[in-house]
């Protein structure tokens, strides 16, 4: 279970989250949407102990991410896999090299056994037969899936997906937001998706939370947040161009 | 425009602070993880390739010319007080003590520090390196202590040759173009040597070997704003280099000069 307290966190003084609470139960799939910049992938890298809160918390499985010990944290990370949002591949590693690099480092399976979990996370993806490729052949998307690869190679209990349908096309972004539902009930998984891919939210999502300026202001089943009459959710989960959103925006400017 | 000045110079007060207490954070989690189990020899041996054999070349080269340049212009002054075989044992001196482990660690910090800087930054702006801490892995113990260890050893090593090769250049000027024997040449430059001079010279090139390998790693972790803050880093991380590196051989010679005079 992920339970984010009232969680804070400033940038040179610009504040990004600003006292946000959300809990995501185990064995669900939450997506956050938002708009770009809202501080959707900030949340993400405290959940996982890349960046430590101004004040706040972030509890898994009972326990402060920020409070962690080398080795507890190191403990958390292995049950906890972050799909980046441009992939993030080791560019000097081949791609069997990327998706089984936590078995490498930290197991002692044998090779063999290594890259047949290789090849079962790619298969998985729909990239059978790629292994020895580096990451500057693939094209973006399946540097995407190869991401993806990497983070459920490990098998873990919680995957954490930053727009994992962003800049793909349409037939990729299906099997991904299939193969992310699959995870969750086959396997159970915990899951937090941040997308801005409102059919993506829909289709796997068991719960739907709205960011907007650092806070969550709304969260609810799918079907809960498409009859919402919040004008900030109606304006976003519709894509309208003028709404409370851009109003903001604009007297800002 | 005064206010502008101080506002200036507090940004580089504060930059400065920020880098020392930057750079002593990442040396001392660095000693550290380089005696903590499990070794990485693999990764080890990669960056010894790359620091030592790749660079052994360039290095080669310049001590080469060096040894050449610094035999005419000794034998210039040399000549003049008719003390032309004298060559030998300044040049020899002046290589092991100085100019080998600063010319070496020159050009290191130039090929192999700023090729450092350049591949971290690159990593630290496509999150590749959130993505070793997200898969468990130290990326101080992944990445920096193989090229501390690798710098840290390798560049005695080509220091060492670098010495051999800038005396030759010399040998070659003197016996070919000033004609003092070869005996003659080879007799003063090992009379004239003793074990302390190579001792300093190596000391300092390992001293040298750990400011490039840190330098560069800080740098290169401390990248923002994309393929630029990469450029801007690779830059800062030559001249702080060669700062350190100048300053570093100053006191180390300062230091010998004293304890082992």
């Amino acid at each position: 279970m992920i339970e984010i307290k009232n969680l804070v966190k400033k940038f040179n003084n610009h504040v990004i989250l600003n006292d946000l609470s959300l809990n995501v139960k185990t064995g669900d799939t939450c997506v956050i949407i938002g708009r770009s910049g809202c501080g959707k992938s900030v949340l993400l890298k405290h959940i996982v102990g890349l960046l430590k809160p101004d004040s706040g918390s972030v509890l898994v499985d009972g326990k402060e991410v920020a409070n962690l010990g080398e080795k507890e944290l190191t403990v958390l990370r292995s049950k906890i896999s972050l799909v980046f949002q441009g992939g993030a591949l080791f560019d000097s590693m081949s791609v069997a090299e990327n998706v089984g690099f936590s078995l490498f480092e930290h197991t002692h399976l044998e090779h063999k056994e290594i890259l047949k979990r290789v090849d079962e996370a790619l298969s998985l993806v729909g990239l059978g037969g790629i292994d020895n490729l580096m990451p500057s052949e693939l094209s973006g998307g399946m540097k995407k899936r190869v991401a993806l690869a990497r983070a459920i190679c490990i098998k873990p209990e919680i995957i954490l997906y930053d727009e994992p349908t962003t800049g793909v096309d349409p037939i990729t972004a299906d099997s991904i937001n299939r193969l992310i539902r699959s995870l969750h009930d086959k396997l159970n998984v915990t899951s937090l998706v941040v997308t801005h891919d409102m059919k993506s939210a829909y289709h796997i999502a068991d719960k739907v939370a709205m960011m907007y300026k650092g806070k969550i202001v709304l969260e609810g089943t799918p079907n809960q947040i498409q009859a919402s009459q919040d004008p900030v959710v109606h304006q976003f989960i519709n894509g309208l161009s003028k709404g409370p959103i851009t109003d903001a925006v604009d007297t800002f400017k | 425009m005064f206010t502008l000045f101080f506002m200036d110079l507090g940004r580089k007060v504060l930059a400065l602070i920020y880098f020392i207490g930057g750079i002593t954070n990442l040396t001392v989690q660095t000693i550290y993880l380089t005696f903590k189990p499990p070794y990485k020899y693999d990764h080890i041996i990669v960056q010894s390739k790359k620091t030592g054999y790749d660079s052994f070349p360039i290095v080669s080269v310049v001590a080469l010319f060096i040894g050449f340049i610094f035999a005419l212009q000794t034998a210039y002054f040399m000549q003049r007080l008719g003390s032309e075989m004298y060559i030998a044992s300044l040049v020899a001196l002046s290589i092991v003590r100085e100019l080998g482990p600063v010319i070496t660690a020159l050009v290191v910090a130039g090929r192999v520090g700023a090729s450092h800087t350049a591949e971290l930054g690159s990593m630290q702006v496509t999150e590749q390196i959130d993505a070793l801490e997200t898969l468990a892995t130290n990326p101080i113990k992944y990445l920096v202590v193989p090229r501390f260890v690798a710098l840290s050893i390798m560049l005695p090593v080509l220091t060492l040759f670098a010495n051999i090769i800038g005396i030759m250049g010399s040998y070659m000027i003197c016996v070919f173009k000033l004609g003092i024997t070869s005996s003659m040449y080879m007799n003063i430059t090992f009379t004239s040597l003793f074990y302390k001079d190579l001792f300093t010279g190596l000391f300092k090139s390992v001293i040298f070997g750990m400011v490039i390998a840190l330098v560069s790693c800080y740098e290169g972790f401390n990248v923002e704003g994309g393929a630029e803050g990469v450029g801007k880093a690779t830059t800062s991380s030559v001249v702080i280099s060669f700062l350190l590196i100048i300053a570093a051989d100053c006191f180390i010679t300062a230091l010998f000069y004293f304890i082992l005079p």
